[in-house]
């Protein structure tokens, strides 16, 4: 009887651990939506800017030529 | 047919020589006034070069300054326009990334404007620019 009631609550006590488990993968599921969330705010930012600086790095050859090509009006 | 040509040389010997005269005392009036180029007007100082790509009379131009910057950024319109649909990007992009290196290839005794709004004389250091600017 006592062995039983051992291994019921050995039982419970693996159960209670496996629950948990779930509740902290439930956890860090949740987290994780919340870090993928946050880039969204510098990116509201970076639209308001209109031209980004990454954008002019690589047209900056091309508007090189341009000048180069033009000289009557650049 | 004959007669009509000599009578013709005869009428531009009496009226054109002295048209021709008067064009040439008349003729470097006539450049101050029209001979305005894009070239003489940047070095001048009388046009500069903004951050966005275009020109802009700065506060001492004339109308004719004014004739001057409209004609030149309708054509640098056109090839900001051209640039950025073969890259697809906007025009405004093309525009802007040119003015850059526009400001940054101003020669001292040019105007550019500054990112605070205020036209700046180039001289030996380098200009202020957009912190966007390569």
């Amino acid at each position: 009887m006592i062995a039983w009631m051992k291994h019921k609550s050995q039982a419970q006590l693996s159960c209670g651990l496996s629950n948990m488990a779930l509740a902290m993968m439930a956890c860090i599921s949740l987290s994780g939506c919340i870090t993928l969330a946050a880039p969204d705010k510098p990116i509201v930012i970076e639209l308001n800017i209109n031209i980004q600086q990454e954008v002019v790095y690589r047209l900056d050859g091309d508007a090189k030529n341009l000048i180069e090509e033009n000289e009557d009006i650049f | 047919m004959l007669i009509k040509n000599i009578s013709g040389a005869k009428l531009a010997r009496k009226f054109l020589l002295p048209l021709a005269v008067t064009a040439m005392i008349a003729a470097p009036v006539a450049v101050s006034a029209q001979g305005l180029t894009y070239k003489s007007a940047k070095s001048a100082g009388v046009i500069g070069e903004k951050p966005d790509g275009y020109l802009e009379v700065v506060s001492s131009g004339n109308a004719e300054a004014r004739k001057l910057v409209n004609s030149v950024n309708i054509k640098r319109k056109a090839k900001y326009t051209e640039l950025a649909a073969q890259k697809g990007v906007t025009v405004q992009d093309i525009a802007f990334t040119t003015g850059c290196n526009l400001i940054a290839q101003t020669s001292p005794g040019e105007k550019y404007l500054a990112p605070n709004g205020q036209w700046k004389t180039r001289d030996g250091s380098p200009p202020q620019r957009d912190a966007r600017c390569p």
